[in-house]
Protein backbone atom coordinates (compact mmCIF):
# COMPACT_ATOMS: atom_id res chain seq x y z
CA UNK A 1 0.00 0.00 0.00
CA UNK A 2 3.01 2.64 0.74
CA UNK A 3 4.13 1.50 -2.35
CA UNK A 4 0.92 2.44 -4.06
CA UNK A 5 1.05 5.93 -2.21
CA UNK A 6 4.16 7.04 -3.74
CA UNK A 7 3.21 6.45 -6.71
CA UNK A 8 -0.24 7.92 -6.71
CA UNK A 9 1.80 10.67 -5.18
CA UNK A 10 3.55 10.85 -7.95
CA UNK A 11 1.03 11.11 -10.54
CA UNK A 12 -0.75 13.61 -8.17
CA UNK A 13 2.46 15.91 -8.79
CA UNK A 14 2.56 15.53 -12.64
CA UNK A 15 -0.62 16.07 -12.82
CA UNK A 16 -0.35 19.65 -10.42
CA UNK A 17 2.52 20.83 -12.67
CA UNK A 18 -0.31 22.14 -15.01
CA UNK A 19 -1.12 25.34 -13.67
CA UNK A 20 -4.92 24.75 -14.68
CA UNK A 21 -4.98 22.04 -12.06
CA UNK A 22 -5.38 23.34 -8.99
CA UNK A 23 -5.35 21.42 -5.66
CA UNK A 24 -8.96 21.10 -5.41
CA UNK A 25 -9.01 19.31 -8.70
CA UNK A 26 -5.85 17.05 -7.81
CA UNK A 27 -8.16 16.10 -4.65
CA UNK A 28 -11.11 15.58 -7.28
CA UNK A 29 -9.23 13.23 -9.55
CA UNK A 30 -7.20 11.32 -6.73
CA UNK A 31 -10.28 10.64 -5.20
CA UNK A 32 -11.60 9.03 -8.47
CA UNK A 33 -8.16 7.30 -9.13
CA UNK A 34 -8.39 5.72 -5.51
CA UNK A 35 -11.57 4.15 -5.64
CA UNK A 36 -10.97 2.58 -9.24
CA UNK A 37 -8.16 1.36 -8.03
CA UNK A 38 -9.62 -0.37 -5.33
CA UNK A 39 -12.23 -1.47 -7.45
CA UNK A 40 -10.17 -3.12 -9.66
CA UNK A 41 -8.55 -4.86 -6.89
CA UNK A 42 -11.60 -6.08 -5.32
CA UNK A 43 -11.87 -7.46 -8.93
CA UNK A 44 -8.70 -9.30 -8.28
CA UNK A 45 -5.73 -7.18 -9.68
CA UNK A 46 -2.64 -6.71 -7.97
CA UNK A 47 -1.76 -2.65 -6.52
CA UNK A 48 0.71 -2.43 -9.64
CA UNK A 49 -1.45 -3.53 -12.39
CA UNK A 50 -5.01 -1.54 -10.56
CA UNK A 51 -2.61 1.29 -10.38
CA UNK A 52 -1.52 1.07 -14.30
CA UNK A 53 -5.45 0.09 -15.53
CA UNK A 54 -6.44 3.31 -12.65
CA UNK A 55 -4.34 5.71 -14.61
CA UNK A 56 -4.93 4.46 -18.33
CA UNK A 57 -8.56 5.04 -17.72
CA UNK A 58 -8.37 8.17 -16.41
CA UNK A 59 -6.33 9.38 -19.74
CA UNK A 60 -3.05 10.65 -20.47
CA UNK A 61 -2.37 14.05 -17.68
CA UNK A 62 -1.62 16.52 -20.91
CA UNK A 63 -4.84 15.49 -22.62
CA UNK A 64 -6.66 15.90 -19.17
CA UNK A 65 -5.06 18.98 -18.12
CA UNK A 66 -5.45 20.73 -21.83
CA UNK A 67 -9.01 20.18 -21.01
CA UNK A 68 -8.90 21.29 -17.61
CA UNK A 69 -7.30 24.37 -19.34
CA UNK A 70 -10.18 25.19 -21.85
CA UNK A 71 -12.20 25.63 -18.78
CA UNK A 72 -9.94 27.35 -16.61
CA UNK A 73 -8.18 29.29 -18.52
CA UNK A 74 -8.42 32.00 -16.19
CA UNK A 75 -5.90 29.91 -13.78
CA UNK A 76 -3.45 30.08 -16.83
CA UNK A 77 -3.14 34.03 -15.78
CA UNK A 78 -1.67 34.51 -12.75
CA UNK A 79 -3.78 36.20 -10.75
CA UNK A 80 -2.42 39.85 -9.60
CA UNK A 81 -5.20 40.10 -6.86
CA UNK A 82 -3.45 38.95 -3.72
CA UNK A 83 -3.57 35.39 -3.48
CA UNK A 84 -4.51 34.43 0.29
CA UNK A 85 -5.10 37.06 2.66
CA UNK A 86 -5.02 34.32 5.53
CA UNK A 87 -1.37 33.47 5.67
CA UNK A 88 0.42 36.66 6.80
CA UNK A 89 -0.90 38.23 3.49
CA UNK A 90 -3.62 40.84 5.16
CA UNK A 91 -0.87 41.91 7.77
CA UNK A 92 1.81 42.76 5.24
CA UNK A 93 -1.09 44.71 2.99
CA UNK A 94 -2.08 46.91 6.40
CA UNK A 95 1.81 47.00 6.95
CA UNK A 96 2.46 48.21 3.52
CA UNK A 97 -0.90 50.73 3.99
CA UNK A 98 0.68 52.23 6.91
CA UNK A 99 3.95 53.16 5.09
CA UNK A 100 2.14 54.56 2.37
CA UNK A 101 0.38 56.74 4.71
CA UNK A 102 3.41 57.96 6.50
CA UNK A 103 5.20 58.75 3.44
CA UNK A 104 2.10 60.79 2.62
CA UNK A 105 2.01 62.28 5.66
CA UNK A 106 5.32 63.24 5.61
CA UNK A 107 5.66 64.86 2.24
CA UNK A 108 2.36 66.37 3.01
CA UNK A 109 3.83 68.10 5.94
CA UNK A 110 6.77 69.58 4.14
CA UNK A 111 4.99 70.54 1.42
CA UNK A 112 2.56 72.59 3.81
CA UNK A 113 6.30 73.55 5.39
CA UNK A 114 7.39 75.19 2.22
CA UNK A 115 4.72 76.72 1.76
CA UNK A 116 3.46 78.48 4.65
CA UNK A 117 7.22 79.46 4.81
CA UNK A 118 6.90 81.99 2.36
CA UNK A 119 6.51 84.38 4.77
CA UNK A 120 7.67 84.20 7.98
CA UNK A 121 8.71 80.71 8.72
CA UNK A 122 11.30 81.08 5.65
CA UNK A 123 13.72 81.41 8.31
CA UNK A 124 13.15 77.87 9.78
CA UNK A 125 14.90 76.44 6.80
CA UNK A 126 16.86 79.30 5.31
CA UNK A 127 16.02 78.72 1.81
CA UNK A 128 13.53 79.80 -0.52
CA UNK A 129 10.60 77.55 -0.21
CA UNK A 130 10.95 76.16 -3.48
CA UNK A 131 14.83 74.94 -3.35
CA UNK A 132 14.39 73.36 0.29
CA UNK A 133 11.64 71.45 -1.03
CA UNK A 134 12.96 70.10 -4.09
CA UNK A 135 16.60 69.44 -2.36
CA UNK A 136 14.96 67.53 0.15
CA UNK A 137 12.50 65.79 -1.76
CA UNK A 138 13.92 62.75 -1.87
CA UNK A 139 14.43 62.76 2.29
CA UNK A 140 10.75 62.66 2.53
CA UNK A 141 9.93 59.48 0.99
CA UNK A 142 12.38 57.10 0.12
CA UNK A 143 13.44 56.77 4.14
CA UNK A 144 9.71 55.43 4.85
CA UNK A 145 10.46 53.18 1.81
CA UNK A 146 13.21 51.99 3.71
CA UNK A 147 11.71 51.57 7.14
CA UNK A 148 9.22 49.75 5.29
CA UNK A 149 12.04 46.81 4.02
CA UNK A 150 13.38 46.99 7.56
CA UNK A 151 10.31 46.04 8.96
CA UNK A 152 9.64 43.37 6.41
CA UNK A 153 13.54 42.09 6.59
CA UNK A 154 13.09 42.44 10.74
CA UNK A 155 16.11 43.96 10.65
CA UNK A 156 18.32 43.96 13.89
CA UNK A 157 17.93 47.47 15.71
CA UNK A 158 21.91 47.97 15.36
CA UNK A 159 22.18 47.83 11.33
CA UNK A 160 18.81 50.03 11.25
CA UNK A 161 21.07 53.13 13.57
CA UNK A 162 23.84 52.58 11.36
CA UNK A 163 22.27 53.47 8.50
CA UNK A 164 19.38 55.75 9.73
CA UNK A 165 22.27 57.83 11.30
CA UNK A 166 24.23 57.81 7.60
CA UNK A 167 21.02 59.62 6.52
CA UNK A 168 21.46 62.06 9.45
CA UNK A 169 24.68 62.83 8.79
CA UNK A 170 23.70 63.44 4.72
CA UNK A 171 20.54 65.39 5.91
CA UNK A 172 22.05 68.03 8.27
CA UNK A 173 24.75 68.45 5.46
CA UNK A 174 22.86 69.52 2.48
CA UNK A 175 20.41 71.59 5.32
CA UNK A 176 23.58 73.31 6.56
CA UNK A 177 25.18 74.30 3.47
CA UNK A 178 24.47 77.71 2.35
CA UNK A 179 23.30 77.17 -1.06
CA UNK A 180 23.36 79.68 -3.48
CA UNK A 181 19.23 80.52 -3.97
CA UNK A 182 18.08 78.83 -7.67
CA UNK A 183 21.58 77.28 -7.78
CA UNK A 184 22.85 74.62 -9.99
CA UNK A 185 24.79 73.03 -7.08
CA UNK A 186 21.39 72.96 -5.04
CA UNK A 187 19.58 71.44 -8.09
CA UNK A 188 22.02 69.10 -8.55
CA UNK A 189 21.96 68.01 -4.98
CA UNK A 190 17.54 67.47 -5.73
CA UNK A 191 18.67 65.20 -8.71
CA UNK A 192 21.15 63.51 -6.72
CA UNK A 193 20.06 62.75 -3.47
CA UNK A 194 17.45 60.68 -4.44
CA UNK A 195 19.41 58.25 -6.31
CA UNK A 196 22.19 58.20 -3.36
CA UNK A 197 18.67 57.47 -0.95
CA UNK A 198 17.63 54.59 -3.70
CA UNK A 199 21.65 52.83 -2.24
CA UNK A 200 20.64 53.34 1.09
CA UNK A 201 17.52 51.30 0.35
CA UNK A 202 19.29 48.83 -1.28
CA UNK A 203 21.32 48.27 2.20
CA UNK A 204 18.23 47.63 3.79
CA UNK A 205 17.03 45.64 1.11
CA UNK A 206 19.76 43.22 0.90
CA UNK A 207 18.98 43.30 5.12
CA UNK A 208 22.81 44.73 5.57
CA UNK A 209 24.46 41.58 3.39
CA UNK A 210 25.98 43.92 1.25
CA UNK A 211 29.32 41.84 0.75
CA UNK A 212 26.88 39.26 -0.64
CA UNK A 213 26.84 39.59 -4.61
CA UNK A 214 23.83 37.18 -5.06
CA UNK A 215 21.82 39.87 -2.66
CA UNK A 216 22.99 42.87 -4.73
CA UNK A 217 21.68 41.28 -7.83
CA UNK A 218 18.35 40.96 -5.75
CA UNK A 219 18.19 44.40 -5.48
CA UNK A 220 19.00 45.11 -9.28
CA UNK A 221 16.29 43.16 -10.01
CA UNK A 222 14.59 44.38 -7.83
CA UNK A 223 15.13 48.31 -9.10
CA UNK A 224 13.90 47.07 -12.57
CA UNK A 225 10.81 45.90 -11.11
CA UNK A 226 10.21 48.56 -9.16
CA UNK A 227 10.31 51.37 -11.91
CA UNK A 228 8.52 49.06 -14.07
CA UNK A 229 5.14 48.91 -11.49
CA UNK A 230 6.37 52.61 -10.40
CA UNK A 231 6.10 53.54 -14.28
CA UNK A 232 2.63 51.82 -14.16
CA UNK A 233 1.28 53.26 -10.89
CA UNK A 234 2.28 56.93 -12.58
CA UNK A 235 0.23 56.36 -15.30
CA UNK A 236 -3.27 55.20 -13.91
CA UNK A 237 -2.25 58.23 -11.30
CA UNK A 238 -2.19 60.18 -14.59
CA UNK A 239 -5.28 59.03 -15.91
CA UNK A 240 -7.13 59.50 -12.70
CA UNK A 241 -5.80 62.93 -12.55
CA UNK A 242 -7.40 64.15 -15.91
CA UNK A 243 -10.66 62.87 -15.57
CA UNK A 244 -10.56 64.41 -12.12
CA UNK A 245 -9.69 68.08 -13.55
CA UNK A 246 -12.17 67.19 -16.17
CA UNK A 247 -15.02 66.44 -13.97
CA UNK A 248 -14.48 69.33 -11.25
CA UNK A 249 -13.91 71.87 -14.59
CA UNK A 250 -17.64 72.14 -14.69
CA UNK A 251 -18.87 72.36 -11.31
CA UNK A 252 -15.87 73.81 -9.33
CA UNK A 253 -12.58 74.82 -11.61
CA UNK A 254 -11.48 76.89 -8.40
CA UNK A 255 -10.68 73.75 -6.40
CA UNK A 256 -9.08 71.83 -9.14
CA UNK A 257 -5.50 73.25 -7.77
CA UNK A 258 -6.63 72.75 -4.60
CA UNK A 259 -7.23 69.01 -4.79
CA UNK A 260 -4.49 68.79 -7.21
CA UNK A 261 -1.82 69.76 -5.18
CA UNK A 262 -3.17 67.21 -2.39
CA UNK A 263 -3.95 64.36 -4.36
CA UNK A 264 -0.64 64.40 -6.64
CA UNK A 265 2.60 64.61 -4.24
CA UNK A 266 0.30 61.80 -1.64
CA UNK A 267 -0.19 59.56 -4.95
CA UNK A 268 3.57 59.78 -5.72
CA UNK A 269 4.97 58.87 -2.38
CA UNK A 270 2.43 56.48 -1.25
CA UNK A 271 2.84 54.81 -4.60
CA UNK A 272 6.63 54.39 -3.69
CA UNK A 273 5.86 51.67 -0.90
CA UNK A 274 2.67 50.48 -2.99
CA UNK A 275 5.30 50.01 -6.10
CA UNK A 276 7.86 47.75 -3.52
CA UNK A 277 5.00 46.14 -1.64
CA UNK A 278 3.69 44.97 -5.26
CA UNK A 279 7.63 43.58 -5.91
CA UNK A 280 7.67 41.50 -2.95
CA UNK A 281 4.31 40.17 -3.03
CA UNK A 282 4.47 39.26 -6.46
CA UNK A 283 7.96 38.59 -7.19
CA UNK A 284 7.02 34.52 -6.97
CA UNK A 285 3.68 35.24 -8.81
CA UNK A 286 4.32 37.39 -11.90
CA UNK A 287 6.97 36.70 -14.71
CA UNK A 288 9.19 39.61 -14.50
CA UNK A 289 9.08 42.03 -16.67
CA UNK A 290 12.18 44.15 -16.51
CA UNK A 291 14.33 41.17 -18.59
CA UNK A 292 11.54 40.50 -20.97
CA UNK A 293 11.55 44.86 -21.87
CA UNK A 294 15.29 44.02 -22.11
CA UNK A 295 15.36 41.35 -24.77
CA UNK A 296 12.54 43.56 -26.73
CA UNK A 297 14.61 46.71 -26.38
CA UNK A 298 18.19 45.41 -27.06
CA UNK A 299 18.73 44.57 -30.48
CA UNK A 300 16.50 48.14 -31.03
CA UNK A 301 19.08 49.87 -29.02
CA UNK A 302 22.06 48.13 -30.66
CA UNK A 303 20.71 49.62 -34.01
CA UNK A 304 20.51 52.75 -33.13
CA UNK A 305 23.85 53.13 -31.26
CA UNK A 306 25.32 51.35 -34.23
CA UNK A 307 23.90 53.83 -36.68
CA UNK A 308 24.23 57.14 -34.58
CA UNK A 309 28.21 55.76 -33.83
CA UNK A 310 28.74 55.51 -38.06
CA UNK A 311 26.73 59.04 -38.20
CA UNK A 312 29.28 60.88 -35.98
CA UNK A 313 32.32 59.11 -36.83
CA UNK A 314 31.38 60.22 -41.13
CA UNK A 315 30.29 63.70 -39.97
CA UNK A 316 31.67 64.48 -37.32
CA UNK A 317 29.98 66.45 -34.22
CA UNK A 318 28.17 69.15 -35.50
CA UNK A 319 28.82 73.19 -35.34
CA UNK A 320 25.64 73.34 -33.15
CA UNK A 321 27.16 71.41 -30.60
CA UNK A 322 25.58 71.95 -27.32
CA UNK A 323 28.28 71.46 -24.26
CA UNK A 324 25.44 70.25 -21.57
CA UNK A 325 24.59 67.54 -24.37
CA UNK A 326 27.24 65.16 -21.88
CA UNK A 327 24.18 64.34 -20.13
CA UNK A 328 22.10 63.41 -22.77
CA UNK A 329 25.15 60.95 -23.21
CA UNK A 330 25.07 59.55 -19.89
CA UNK A 331 21.15 59.22 -20.16
CA UNK A 332 21.98 56.61 -22.99
CA UNK A 333 25.01 54.65 -21.16
CA UNK A 334 22.99 54.49 -18.16
CA UNK A 335 20.09 52.79 -20.26
CA UNK A 336 22.93 50.32 -22.01
CA UNK A 337 24.26 49.72 -18.52
CA UNK A 338 20.58 48.63 -17.64
CA UNK A 339 20.36 46.48 -21.18
CA UNK A 340 23.58 44.95 -19.84
CA UNK A 341 22.54 44.21 -16.18
CA UNK A 342 18.73 42.67 -16.72
CA UNK A 343 19.80 40.99 -20.02
CA UNK A 344 22.10 39.25 -17.78
CA UNK A 345 20.01 38.73 -14.92
CA UNK A 346 17.64 36.73 -17.02
CA UNK A 347 20.45 34.88 -19.21
CA UNK A 348 19.36 31.58 -19.78
CA UNK A 349 21.32 28.98 -20.98
CA UNK A 350 18.98 28.08 -24.30
CA UNK A 351 19.05 28.75 -27.61
CA UNK A 352 19.75 32.42 -28.98
CA UNK A 353 21.69 33.27 -25.79
CA UNK A 354 24.89 33.21 -27.89
CA UNK A 355 23.43 35.87 -30.22
CA UNK A 356 21.71 38.16 -28.03
CA UNK A 357 24.82 38.60 -26.17
CA UNK A 358 26.62 39.19 -29.42
CA UNK A 359 24.18 42.01 -29.53
CA UNK A 360 24.56 42.91 -26.03
CA UNK A 361 27.92 43.55 -27.02
CA UNK A 362 27.77 45.52 -30.07
CA UNK A 363 25.26 47.70 -28.02
CA UNK A 364 28.07 48.46 -25.28
CA UNK A 365 30.85 48.91 -27.73
CA UNK A 366 28.86 51.29 -30.19
CA UNK A 367 27.16 53.42 -26.75
CA UNK A 368 31.30 53.71 -25.99
CA UNK A 369 32.85 54.62 -29.08
CA UNK A 370 30.04 57.24 -29.43
CA UNK A 371 30.49 58.39 -25.82
CA UNK A 372 34.20 58.72 -26.73
CA UNK A 373 34.00 60.64 -29.69
CA UNK A 374 31.45 63.11 -27.95
CA UNK A 375 33.68 63.92 -25.38
CA UNK A 376 37.03 63.49 -27.48
CA UNK A 377 35.17 66.07 -29.75
CA UNK A 378 34.01 68.53 -27.34
CA UNK A 379 37.48 68.70 -25.60
CA UNK A 380 39.69 69.30 -28.68
CA UNK A 381 36.32 71.70 -30.76
CA UNK A 382 35.15 73.73 -27.34
CA UNK A 383 39.02 73.97 -26.05
CA UNK A 384 38.15 75.61 -22.53
CA UNK A 385 34.97 74.23 -20.95
CA UNK A 386 34.15 76.45 -17.88
CA UNK A 387 34.26 74.27 -15.30
CA UNK A 388 30.58 74.34 -13.73
CA UNK A 389 29.10 72.05 -10.88
CA UNK A 390 26.59 71.04 -13.81
CA UNK A 391 29.97 69.94 -16.15
CA UNK A 392 31.79 68.32 -13.31
CA UNK A 393 28.37 66.27 -12.30
CA UNK A 394 28.02 65.09 -15.85
CA UNK A 395 31.39 64.28 -16.95
CA UNK A 396 31.89 62.40 -13.90
CA UNK A 397 28.83 60.23 -13.95
CA UNK A 398 30.11 60.05 -18.13
CA UNK A 399 33.39 58.88 -16.32
CA UNK A 400 31.74 56.56 -13.74
CA UNK A 401 29.68 54.65 -16.54
CA UNK A 402 32.10 54.46 -19.75
CA UNK A 403 34.54 52.35 -17.35
CA UNK A 404 31.63 50.26 -16.41
CA UNK A 405 30.78 50.08 -19.83
CA UNK A 406 34.52 49.36 -20.62
CA UNK A 407 34.78 46.85 -18.24
CA UNK A 408 31.37 45.02 -19.74
CA UNK A 409 32.73 45.19 -23.39
CA UNK A 410 36.14 43.39 -22.03
CA UNK A 411 34.32 40.36 -19.99
CA UNK A 412 31.65 40.59 -23.14
CA UNK A 413 34.18 39.56 -25.63
CA UNK A 414 35.76 37.23 -22.78
CA UNK A 415 32.58 35.63 -22.73
CA UNK A 416 32.00 34.88 -26.32
CA UNK A 417 35.61 33.79 -27.03
CA UNK A 418 35.55 31.01 -24.32
CA UNK A 419 32.45 30.38 -24.42
CA UNK A 420 31.26 30.92 -20.59
CA UNK A 421 28.94 31.90 -18.37
CA UNK A 422 27.46 35.55 -17.56
CA UNK A 423 28.85 35.24 -13.84
CA UNK A 424 31.96 37.22 -14.31
CA UNK A 425 29.55 39.89 -16.36
CA UNK A 426 27.35 40.03 -13.32
CA UNK A 427 30.61 39.81 -10.54
CA UNK A 428 31.11 43.39 -12.55
CA UNK A 429 28.12 44.77 -12.07
CA UNK A 430 27.31 44.03 -8.43
CA UNK A 431 31.16 45.20 -7.24
CA UNK A 432 30.21 48.26 -9.37
CA UNK A 433 27.64 49.41 -7.02
CA UNK A 434 29.46 51.00 -4.70
CA UNK A 435 31.44 52.86 -7.27
CA UNK A 436 27.69 54.28 -8.18
CA UNK A 437 26.92 55.15 -4.67
CA UNK A 438 30.53 56.50 -3.63
CA UNK A 439 29.87 59.02 -6.35
CA UNK A 440 26.67 60.49 -5.72
CA UNK A 441 27.74 60.99 -2.35
CA UNK A 442 30.80 62.99 -3.64
CA UNK A 443 28.02 64.95 -5.69
CA UNK A 444 25.77 65.30 -2.90
CA UNK A 445 28.10 66.65 0.04
CA UNK A 446 31.24 67.40 -1.86
CA UNK A 447 30.48 69.71 -4.70
CA UNK A 448 28.81 72.25 -4.05
CA UNK A 449 31.21 73.63 -1.45
CA UNK A 450 33.93 73.21 -4.28
CA UNK A 451 32.10 75.79 -6.00
CA UNK A 452 31.13 78.10 -3.07
CA UNK A 453 27.40 76.98 -3.64
CA UNK A 454 27.41 78.31 -6.85
CA UNK B 1 -19.55 -1.76 -31.19
CA UNK B 2 -17.79 1.60 -29.54
CA UNK B 3 -19.99 5.15 -30.26
CA UNK B 4 -18.20 7.70 -31.97
CA UNK B 5 -16.06 10.65 -30.10
CA UNK B 6 -18.13 13.10 -31.14
CA UNK B 7 -21.38 11.19 -30.32
CA UNK B 8 -19.95 10.76 -27.23
CA UNK B 9 -19.19 14.53 -26.61
CA UNK B 10 -22.58 15.45 -28.00
CA UNK B 11 -24.03 12.97 -25.46
CA UNK B 12 -22.26 14.51 -22.50
CA UNK B 13 -23.66 16.77 -21.05
CA UNK B 14 -27.35 15.77 -21.50
CA UNK B 15 -25.79 12.41 -20.40
CA UNK B 16 -24.32 13.87 -17.00
CA UNK B 17 -27.64 15.75 -15.97
CA UNK B 18 -29.65 12.43 -16.27
CA UNK B 19 -27.76 10.97 -13.88
CA UNK B 20 -27.94 14.20 -11.72
CA UNK B 21 -31.68 14.13 -12.01
CA UNK B 22 -31.77 10.66 -10.31
CA UNK B 23 -29.89 12.04 -7.51
CA UNK B 24 -26.61 14.19 -6.28
CA UNK B 25 -23.70 11.92 -7.37
CA UNK B 26 -19.95 12.15 -7.41
CA UNK B 27 -17.78 11.60 -10.28
CA UNK B 28 -16.63 8.31 -10.14
CA UNK B 29 -19.85 7.03 -9.34
CA UNK B 30 -21.06 8.67 -12.37
CA UNK B 31 -18.88 7.40 -14.85
CA UNK B 32 -19.96 3.54 -13.29
CA UNK B 33 -23.47 4.49 -13.69
CA UNK B 34 -22.77 5.67 -17.61
CA UNK B 35 -20.86 2.07 -18.03
CA UNK B 36 -23.83 0.55 -16.58
CA UNK B 37 -26.30 2.36 -18.78
CA UNK B 38 -24.18 1.89 -21.97
CA UNK B 39 -23.02 -1.51 -21.42
CA UNK B 40 -19.78 -0.28 -22.18
CA UNK B 41 -20.24 0.67 -25.50
CA UNK B 42 -20.05 4.43 -24.32
CA UNK B 43 -16.10 4.87 -23.98
CA UNK B 44 -14.76 7.87 -22.18
CA UNK B 45 -11.08 8.79 -20.53
CA UNK B 46 -12.78 9.06 -16.93
CA UNK B 47 -10.45 12.49 -16.18
CA UNK B 48 -12.53 14.39 -19.36
CA UNK B 49 -15.83 13.79 -16.90
CA UNK B 50 -14.42 16.21 -14.40
CA UNK B 51 -13.85 19.50 -16.85
CA UNK B 52 -17.23 19.07 -18.01
CA UNK B 53 -18.82 18.93 -14.84
CA UNK B 54 -16.95 21.91 -13.83
CA UNK B 55 -18.60 23.41 -17.06
CA UNK B 56 -21.91 22.52 -15.86
CA UNK B 57 -21.52 24.18 -12.33
CA UNK B 58 -19.91 27.48 -14.21
CA UNK B 59 -23.90 27.27 -16.27
CA UNK B 60 -25.21 26.65 -13.13
CA UNK B 61 -26.99 23.74 -14.39
CA UNK B 62 -25.51 21.70 -11.28
CA UNK B 63 -23.91 22.69 -8.08
CA UNK B 64 -20.99 20.87 -5.86
CA UNK B 65 -20.14 20.34 -2.80
CA UNK B 66 -17.55 18.51 -0.83
CA UNK B 67 -17.96 15.74 1.72
CA UNK B 68 -16.28 12.54 2.76
CA UNK B 69 -15.90 9.04 1.34
CA UNK B 70 -16.87 6.12 3.23
CA UNK B 71 -12.67 5.79 3.81
CA UNK B 72 -12.71 9.87 4.76
CA UNK B 73 -11.21 11.10 1.95
CA UNK B 74 -12.78 14.59 0.67
CA UNK B 75 -14.94 13.83 -2.05
CA UNK B 76 -16.93 16.41 -3.83
CA UNK B 77 -20.81 15.82 -4.80
CA UNK B 78 -22.62 17.16 -7.28
CA UNK B 79 -26.35 18.09 -7.56
CA UNK B 80 -28.96 19.32 -10.06
CA UNK B 81 -30.32 22.97 -10.43
CA UNK B 82 -33.50 24.35 -11.22
CA UNK B 83 -31.92 25.76 -14.59
CA UNK B 84 -30.18 22.00 -14.58
CA UNK B 85 -33.50 20.59 -15.10
CA UNK B 86 -34.51 23.12 -17.79
CA UNK B 87 -31.81 22.26 -19.98
CA UNK B 88 -32.25 18.83 -19.91
CA UNK B 89 -35.94 18.72 -20.95
CA UNK B 90 -34.84 21.17 -23.37
CA UNK B 91 -31.64 18.30 -24.23
CA UNK B 92 -34.36 15.84 -23.85
CA UNK B 93 -36.62 17.32 -26.84
CA UNK B 94 -33.97 18.11 -29.00
CA UNK B 95 -32.50 14.25 -29.07
CA UNK B 96 -36.23 12.87 -29.04
CA UNK B 97 -36.12 15.21 -32.42
CA UNK B 98 -33.04 13.99 -33.88
CA UNK B 99 -33.86 10.18 -32.78
CA UNK B 100 -37.30 10.39 -34.84
CA UNK B 101 -35.78 12.36 -37.98
CA UNK B 102 -33.16 9.27 -37.76
CA UNK B 103 -35.51 6.24 -36.96
CA UNK B 104 -38.08 7.15 -39.41
CA UNK B 105 -35.38 7.21 -42.07
CA UNK B 106 -33.81 4.15 -40.95
CA UNK B 107 -36.89 2.05 -40.53
CA UNK B 108 -37.92 3.23 -44.47
CA UNK B 109 -34.44 1.91 -44.98
CA UNK B 110 -34.29 -1.03 -43.19
CA UNK B 111 -37.83 -1.96 -44.90
CA UNK B 112 -36.27 -1.50 -47.78
CA UNK B 113 -33.56 -3.62 -47.66
CA UNK B 114 -35.64 -6.35 -46.17
CA UNK B 115 -37.90 -6.47 -49.32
Amino acid sequence: MNDLDTRIGEWRTAVLRSRSVDAADADELEEHLREQIADLQTAGLSSSEAFLIAVGRLGEVDAVSAEFAREHSDRLWKQLAIARPAEGGRRSFVTMLGFAALAVVAIQVARLLATTSDGSASQVFGDPTGGWFLRNLGLFVLPVLAGYLAVLRRMPWPRIAGIAGLVAVVTIVINLFPYVPGSSSETLVGLHLPALLWFVVGAVYVAGELRSSARRMDFIRFTGEWAIYYTLIVLGGGVLTVLTVQVLAPIAPEAIDEVLTWVIPSGGAAGVVVAAWLVEAKKSVVENLAPVLTAIFTPLFAVMLLVSAAGYLIAGIGRRFDRELVSVFDVMMLVVVALVVYGISARGTGRGTRTMDVIRLAAVIAAIVLDLLVLVSMFLRIGDLGVTPNRVAALGLNLVLLVNLAGCAWLGVRQLATGGSGVRLERWQTSYLPVFAGWLLLVVVAISPLFSFA
Amino acid sequence: MNIDKDLVAAMATPLVLAILAEGSNYGYAILKRVRELSGGELQWTDGMLYPLLHRLERLEFIRSEWGTSDTGRPRRYYEITTAGRAQLAEQRRQWAAATRTLGGLWNLTAQGAGA
